[in-house]
């Protein structure tokens, strides 16, 4: 066990109470409601939920890319390496985004420029962070692109983002991450994924890549699988909330917040055969007119009274795991 | 297979169990890649499809398994007729369909259904639900509106919809929904195969066990047979009766589902169970990751397709092409370490 202080000095970003508030024409969409949690270094924190739960928004707050307007970062802080990003000026935020926290997009369609060749654009990520001359920047990238496993690199720099296969393509993003040695790397999962083959050699390469430089990774994704294979903490998001967040084990041990029970009970396994999924019924609700009390309550199979009246408050199960759900207290 | 005896439309049932609702033998899918604009030059083939043989019986769900660009979704579009296959036959109730009068065909046509992964671009967005689901029935049966109507309803039931949602269009229902509304109008006609296309990899998670559990309780009910395509190894064996492994445009191995994940057998197979995700984080699975992607299937390696990223790899397995095998009952694998 870790004491208490040097726990405290490994935790390289704490965001707390974070919330972020879209103003649309049905309403104010809040989209990310009070949102803590901590990160340490060498640490990879699933952040799981369905769309439209707020993962990406959180991750855009943190990165501080949100449209304004019609989005606002309302309240809250984002402690990243003792400097809280909310407070820094536009000019400040540019030259900690990509070197100190980067954020991998994976549309790997979208996030590469077509008209620029692959070369320009890890050179673009690193010289835009370091004051360095031209020819290191060239070296540099080379030297990304081969960490990512590119083969043949050196052609590949000339080549156009159309050229290159769909799995190249997703390591190519990842090098444009890592390229600034970024203390926070975030990586936001497609929907649909990659084929499974091509994913497991770009997670194996995250792995690798994270043990090489002990950064804190955050995976933002739909498949408990992914947690299941990469991450050390989950936190399970509903609603714009983090509805039960703990260790990896705790989740898949003691999922204790009945929407993580459900999620869990609702994916089929490829280890062992399962009589029937527990489908969870019914849709998300819609974030502009939430009612009060728990998000869940029209899904969850234990409603109360007490659940549609007011939000449930949080509960500590064990050491570094909560949920908040009335039946717990 | 060979082509030679393609046109006979009875022959020796193959191996297990018999009667076979509907059957592919030795298919085969090949693109002309063409050059030149004015007189355009065929300068190759992809062989999306390269000898497929399959069956299928009532009630039953094949699994079809494989990456991207295997050829899992022109297998279908050939079951569908929606493709002609260059090469092999597909049987029907004992009757090779292409080799049918016109009567049959259509039949066949009402008898073997669709649902695709994209419940966004299946369902024409100008039409109300009711005349979605109606469609199929006025286009092909001679019935009376209220009987239309009612079964409309009815279809609707099924799939757990209701009344209230037959005069909506398709943009107001959820993704979950609209998959649901494409599985009523597959089923409209009283189908005997659906063929379902990636049915639920583009809905949300908490979505996809709905449909899934809606897939199987229709089975149950109507002894409807599937044709699966799937990503995902753990929804195919939650799913599937049978499974094809599919690489490179031929099925590596084809087993009733419980022998295949007791006893995944081809390379092949053993990289994509070791490469799938697992389900637990205690879950200990063989390191078996497989380097580079898939050959271009415009040029495919000779021998074992496989050959070029198999770690069992000898020096024949990139000459001579490996037989199908029987390693246990109904389960084949075409490799030559067996
Ligand atoms: N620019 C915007 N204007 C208005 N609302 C927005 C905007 N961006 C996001 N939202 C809303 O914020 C909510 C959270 O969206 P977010 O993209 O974070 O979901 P997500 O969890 O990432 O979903 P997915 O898994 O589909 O990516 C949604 O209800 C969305 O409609
Ligand atoms: N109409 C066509 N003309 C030329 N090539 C085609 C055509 N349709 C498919 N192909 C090629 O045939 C191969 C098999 O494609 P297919 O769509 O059957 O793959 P798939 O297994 O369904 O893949 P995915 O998992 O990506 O859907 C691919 O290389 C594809 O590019
Ligand atoms: S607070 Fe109530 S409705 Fe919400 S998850 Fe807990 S039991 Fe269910
Ligand atoms: S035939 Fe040879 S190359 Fe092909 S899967 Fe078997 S061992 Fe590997
Ligand atoms: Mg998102
Ligand atoms: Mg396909």
């Amino acid at each position: 066990m870790v004491t208490q202080a040097a726990t405290e000095r490994d935790v390289v970003l704490r965001v707390n109470d974070l919330r972020t508030y879209f103003q649309t024409r049905w309403g104010t969409v809040k989209a990310v409601d009070g949102i803590s949690f901590d990160l340490r270094r060498g640490e990879t924190l699933g952040i799981v939920g369905e769309s439209g739960s707020g993962k990406s928004v959180t991750m855009l707050s943190l990165m501080r890319l949100i449209p304004m307007p019609p989005g606002r970062i309302v309240s809250g802080s984002i402690m990243l390496d003792g400097e809280d990003l909310l407070q820094l000026s536009d000019g400040e935020m540019n030259r900690v985004r990509g070197s100190k926290i980067a954020l991998i997009i994976q549309d790997p369609m979208t996030s590469l420029n077509p008209v620029f060749t692959i070369g320009n654009q890890v050179s673009e990520a690193i010289a835009i962070h370091q004051n360095i001359p031209k020819r290191s920047v060239m070296e540099q990238a080379l030297s990304v692109l081969r960490k990512v496993n590119i083969p043949a690199a050196e052609s590949r720099m000339r080549d156009y983002p159309h050229q290159l296969s769909g799995g190249m393509r997703q390591r190519v993003v990842g090098a444009i991450g890592i390229s600034c040695q970024p203390q926070v790397l975030i990586a936001d999962e497609p929907t649909t994924s990659l084929d499974v083959t091509i994913q497991a050699q770009y997670l194996a390469l995250l792995k690798e890549l994270q043990q090489d430089s002990n950064v804190a990774l955050i995976f933002i994704t739909h498949d408990f699988g992914i947690v299941a294979k990469m991450c050390d903490r989950v936190a399970v998001m509903y609603a714009g909330r983090i509805v039960e967040q703990g260790s990896v084990r705790d989740i898949f041990n003691r999922p204790s917040h009945p929407y993580t029970e459900a999620l869990l009970a609702s994916v089929p396994r490829m280890e062992e055969d399962v009589d029937r999924l527990y489908s969870i019924e019914g849709q998300p609700p819609t974030l502009h007119d939430l009612p009060p009390g728990c998000p869940f309550a029209d899904r969850c199979q234990y409603v109360m009274e007490r659940c549609r009246e007011e939000y449930p408050t949080r509960t500590t199960i064990s050491e570094g795991h909560d949920a908040s759900c009335w039946r717990l207290i | 297979m060979t082509t030679a005896n393609a046109i006979v439309p009875e022959s020796g049932a193959p191996a297990s169990g018999g009667n076979a609702l509907l059957e592919a033998v030795g298919l085969k899918k090949y693109f002309p890649v063409t050059k030149g604009l004015l007189i355009s030059k065929t300068t190759g083939h992809i062989k999306a499809v390269d000898g497929v043989s399959f069956e299928l019986r009532p009630g039953e769900t094949l699994g079809i398994v494989g990456e991207s660009g295997c050829g899992k979704s022109t297998t279908a579009k050939m079951m569908l007729m929606l493709e002609d296959p260059t090469e092999g036959f597909i049987r029907f109730e004992g009757s090779e369909i292409r080799a049918t009068d016109a009567a049959t065909r259509r039949e066949y046509r009402r008898s073997v259904q669709a649902v695709f992964q994209d419940p966004w671009s299946s369902l024409n967005p100008r039409m109300r639900v009711k005349d979605l689901i109606a469609e199929p029935m006025v286009i092909n049966w001679e019935i009376s509106r209220s009987e239309i109507q009612e079964r409309v309803l009815k279809l609707l039931n099924d799939v757990g919809l209701s009344a209230y949602h037959a005069n909506l269009y398709p943009h107001e229902f959820s993704g979950g929904q609209r998959q649901r509304l494409a599985i009523a109008r597959a089923l409209s006609l009283n189908p005997k195969v659906i063929v379902l296309d990636e049915p639920v990899s583009a809905l949300d998670v908490s979505i996809r066990a709905q449909i899934m559990n809606l897939l199987k309780d229709l089975q149950a009910e109507y002894n409807v047979s599937y044709m699966l395509i799937a990503h995902h190894l753990a929804t195919v064996r939650y799913m599937c009766t049978w499974v094809a492994v599919m690489y490179l445009g031929r099925i590596v191995e084809l087993s009733p589902v419980k022998d295949l994940f007791a006893n995944p057998s081809h390379p092949y197979t053993k990289a994509l169970m070791s490469a799938a995700l697992p389900s637990h984080p205690d879950t200990v699975q063989e390191e078996m990751i497989l380097t580079g992607e898939v050959p271009s299937p415009l040029n495919p390696p000779p021998g074992c397709h496989f050959h070029t990223r198999c770690p069992f790899a000898m020096d024949h397995c990139g000459v001579d092409e490996p037989q199908v095998k029987e390693v246990g009952p109904g389960h084949t694998v075409s490799c030559h370490l067996f």
